[in-house]
């Protein structure tokens, strides 16, 4: 009578009453956990192992916790972590009403050590990626010769490359920690193809003399080596990459830099402070996103970049127009003039921010990173800052080569007097220029905020680099700031795992002294036209 | 004999110049010293005993100030490097005041404090010698010296000039505050030198001691301010100025314009070190924060405001500036920068020649109306 009624009810309402049917069913099963007697607590997890579902592994933990709390009626309820609310053992959802006349169920250590593998393997064939690496790792940390048989066979259907690297490497660590030389071997195997710092430990105890077993001494010592070298390697790459992150943001410093000092002749000491305002709007722009569109914050750097971008360019127009323009053909005054310029500039966004660096964060989808190998970790910020860099110069290499704007820098950077008879006009070509020099450095500062420190003094820091850059890479070209920008950056991150951040500074200051020794006019020259 | 000394020396200025000379150093050398010294505290013309070493130290930067200008106002060429000098030489002298009170710090070692901090046995090699006075301040010269010459040997020869010369300059300077910045470099990191106590067996914090040091001060710089004008009316001064106007055709003469430039960077340098020197035991510490670019471009703005190519300019400039500084930073800390970046603009702008350039309009505006 029953059955045919249940089947036009699973007709019927297929999915949602199925569901409530099988949590149902399952927290009928679970009430076997509260059971006073240990084998019914023993065939419950038989059985909870033998079904596979997932969605117990709460209430197991708790149970291993001493988390699971059972009601008059014999259901089971737990409760999270430094919490008292009764939770639904299946869905966690919080109970309301709140059962009464609860109370703890208690386990013994004998039944604990049931149910961790049980836990344990549940977790490894969870559907969930993310699940399974947790439970790999922790399996790593803590795993024991009951899980090592679960987390071989969870190993063979792996298909997930980076849950399987997990598993691989907590199995690895049972292997060498067991007593057994051929378990230690086949570990030691792994441990050499995976290559991971992390079980140097082990591997040193194995490698160190008098422990044991020849063979396996031998095969640890080769293993360390591999690792040692494989981390060089992967330490390499990441002070690449770091190098080519900072090379960016001297390159959008320098961008602006190389262009008015090739067009103007003048120095612009005021240049870092352009960096600097650009990663202050890119703070207020945050700020005000916060403030007015907070569901929109996510999203604050998409206005941040042309606000920056126009808020330096207005800067860089006004300074350019007030007082720039007269100190033309006095170089050396101009210099003088832009520190002037930078003091005051510092000065007023002390006081309007304060003197205290301010915090930029980065919006939700650039934390984090892509892992290309074990320990070599690319940060979604900095390879952004890469990309931003690249496109930046692009489009300024696309506005002087094939725009008639560009044109007309290019033949005032050449010869002034003749572009100005040919009907050019040039002052008016300064201004812009100085202007889209400070806009880039604008962007720069953008760029900055998301990888480093914002505060009042942060042009300084960065206006010596980017000066470097222009006298490395010469004038006028974008290619010479280019290879400069990126090469210094490189060089820095690279001389600072042997010689220190300072030194290695000082080694590339010591190297642009002498490389302009040789080629004072910059890795690439203009022919013809800078006087000697 | 005695007849061409007087030629030279009216060569190097007018009889009225000379006897404004005089009075301004009997006012520094004889007349403040008497005030401080003879009067009672309470008198009027008592000279506080707090200003004493803040007047030394403007008499040092005056120093620096002239060799700031006989660089750029002379022979055209902006070193954004003067403040490594003046910090190289005070680090000799405050080596020197470290090593004279070996066994004297809170560790009682015969190193210095930081360096038994840091766990040092020996002195590192570079220190060698600095317990002895008349080393130490050979060193103060020497080192400075050599840097700048051996800097300037290969800057000058690449032909390296105008704002890239600067820049280079800058960015040698920086390196070197990065590498003082290092406890590992040996020269106290952070903190620098300090907690001195005594210089040639004289306590420093006694009056007498400060007041000998602010009369030394006096005398070099009015020696240094001789030997500057000296050279910028002889004809090696006409050599550099021409330089500065039109470098190729200096050369074309066949005047090698290098060695010209290569001696005055490196005899500014050894001035600018000079005052280093002295500048340390009248403050009591030197720190590689001395090095920090901004030192450097201040002197060149002291000589801007004075007037490029006047020297008595250079050092009014250097004082005004600095009293501005001390009176401002005192009285309304946040105003100073804009102040300061406010006279970087404005000088440039409006006085290129600055306060001496000015001065000589007025003379001449009066002369005409006359």
């Amino acid at each position: 009578m029953i059955r045919p009624i249940l089947a036009i009810l699973a007709v019927a309402a297929p999915f949602a009453v199925s569901q409530a049917r099988a949590g149902d069913a399952l927290e009928e099963t679970l009430r076997g956990l509260a059971s006073p007697d240990g084998e019914v607590v023993e065939r419950t997890l038989k059985t909870l192992a033998e079904q596979g579902d997932v969605s117990v592994v709460p209430s197991l933990e708790a149970l291993c916790d001493d988390r699971l709390r059972v009601g008059s009626d014999g259901a089971v309820y737990f409760t999270a972590a430094h919490e008292r609310i009764l939770r639904n053992p299946i869905s966690g959802a919080v109970l309301a009403p709140q059962p009464v006349g609860v109370h703890d169920v208690e386990i013994n250590n004998q039944i604990r050590r049931q149910a961790l593998p049980v836990l344990a393997q549940l977790k490894l064939h969870s559907p969930s990626d993310s699940v399974r690496l947790a439970a790999a790792q922790e399996l790593e940390e803590r795993g024991s010769d009951e899980t090592a048989p679960l987390l071989r066979a969870a190993l063979h259907d792996e298909k997930v490359a980076k849950v399987h690297n997990a598993m691989a490497l907590a199995l690895a660590r049972m292997d060498l920690q067991s007593p057994d030389p051929e378990q230690q071997l086949a570990g030691l195997a792994v441990a050499r193809t995976l290559g991971t710092p992390s079980l140097r430990g082990e591997l040193k105890r194995l490698a160190a003399p008098g422990a044991g077993n020849e063979r396996a001494r031998k095969e640890a010592t080769q293993a360390l080596e591999v690792i040692a070298s494989r981390q060089r390697l992967v330490d390499l790459v990441g002070a690449l990459f770091h190098g080519l992150s900072l090379g960016s943001i001297l390159l959008l410093a320098a961008l602006g830099l190389a262009v008015t000092f090739g067009l103007l002749g003048v120095i612009n000491m005021a240049h870092g402070e352009m960096l600097m305002l650009g990663a202050y709007t890119t703070y207020a722009v945050q700020i005000a996103f916060e403030r007015w569109f907070p569901g929109a914050v996510r999203f604050y750097l998409v206005a941040a970049v042309p606000l920056s971008f126009l808020t330096t360019l207005f800067a860089g127009v006004v300074l350019e127009r007030t007082i720039i323009r007269f100190l033309y053909g006095r170089p050396l005054e101009t210099l003088l003039a832009t520190w002037g310029i930078s003091l005051v500039l510092i000065q007023t966004v002390r006081l309007l921010f304060g003197a205290q660096n301010v915090a930029v964060a980065n919006p939700a989808w650039l934390e984090g990173g892509v892992e290309i190998a074990y320990g070599l970790v690319l940060p979604y910020n900095r390879i952004a800052v890469i990309v931003f860099a690249t496109v930046v110069t692009l489009v300024v290499w696309l506005l002087l080569q094939r725009t008639r704007l560009g044109l007309q820098v290019r033949a005032v950077t050449q010869n002034r007097s003749m572009a100005s008879c040919m009907g050019i006009a040039t002052s008016r070509i300064d201004m812009w220029m100085f202007g889209l020099g400070s806009g880039i450095a604008g962007l720069g500062g953008v760029a900055l905020s998301q990888i480093g420190n914002v505060g009042p003094e942060l042009g300084q820091t960065y206006i010596i680099d980017s000066f470097m850059v222009v006298v490395l890479g010469g004038v006028g070209r974008l290619a010479g700031t280019i290879v400069a920008s990126s090469g210094l950056g490189i060089l820095n991150k690279i001389l600072e795992p042997f010689a220190g951040a300072v030194l290695g500074k000082i080694v590339v200051l010591a190297f642009i002294i002498l490389f302009i020794q040789r080629r004072p006019q910059g890795i690439f020259t203009l022919k013809g036209r800078i006087e000697a | 004999m005695l007849a061409q000394a007087r030629q030279r020396l009216l060569e190097m200025h007018g009889p009225r110049a000379w006897a404004a000379l005089l009075s301004a150093s009997t006012l520094v050398l004889l007349l403040l010293p008497l005030s401080n010294g003879v009067f009672a505290p309470s008198s009027v013309l008592h000279l506080p005993d707090y200003l004493v070493p803040l007047l030394g130290k403007f008499l040092c930067f005056g120093i620096a100030a002239l060799a700031m200008d006989l660089i750029w106002g002379f022979a055209g060429i902006l070193s954004l490097g003067h403040g490594l000098f003046f910090a190289l030489g005070g680090y000799a002298m405050g080596m020197y005041l470290m090593r004279s009170i070996a066994g004297e710090g809170v560790y009682r070692s015969a190193l210095p404090d930081f360096m038994v901090f840091l766990d040092w046995k020996t002195l590192p090699w570079y220190w060698w010698g600095f317990d002895s006075f008349p080393l130490a301040m050979a060193m103060a010269v020497v080192g400075p010296g050599l840097l700048a010459f051996v800097f300037g040997y290969f800057a000058f020869r690449s032909k390296i000039k105008g704002v890239y010369f600067s820049i280079v300059t800058q960015a040698l300077t920086y390196a070197a505050m990065l590498l003082f910045f290092q406890n590992s470099a040996g020269f106290g990191g952070n903190n620098g030198l300090t907690d001195f106590k005594r210089m040639l067996g004289f306590p420093l914090h006694s009056p007498t001691t400060r007041l000998a040091l602010f009369v030394a001060s006096g005398i070099a710089l009015l020696l240094t301010y001789v030997a500057c004008r000296y050279i910028v009316t002889s004809k090696l001064g006409r050599v550099l100025t021409a330089i500065r106007d039109a470098e190729l055709k200096a050369r074309f003469c066949g005047y090698e314009s290098t060695h010209y430039k290569l001696f005055v960077w490196t005899f500014s340098a050894v001035l600018c070190a000079l005052a280093g020197a002295l500048y340390v035991p009248q403050v009591g510490i030197i720190n590689p924060s001395e090095m920090q670019p901004s030192n450097s471009i201040e002197m060149a703005i002291w000589v801007a405001v004075g007037g490029r190519g006047s020297l008595a300019g250079a050092v009014l400039g250097a004082w005004l500036i600095n009293g501005g500084k001390s009176w401002l930073t005192a009285a309304l800390p946040s105003v100073w920068l804009y102040v300061l970046g406010a006279l970087f603009i404005v000088v440039t702008l409006f006085l290129p020649k600055g306060l001496a350039g000015a001065w000589s309009k007025v003379k001449l505006m009066r002369k005409r109306r006359t």
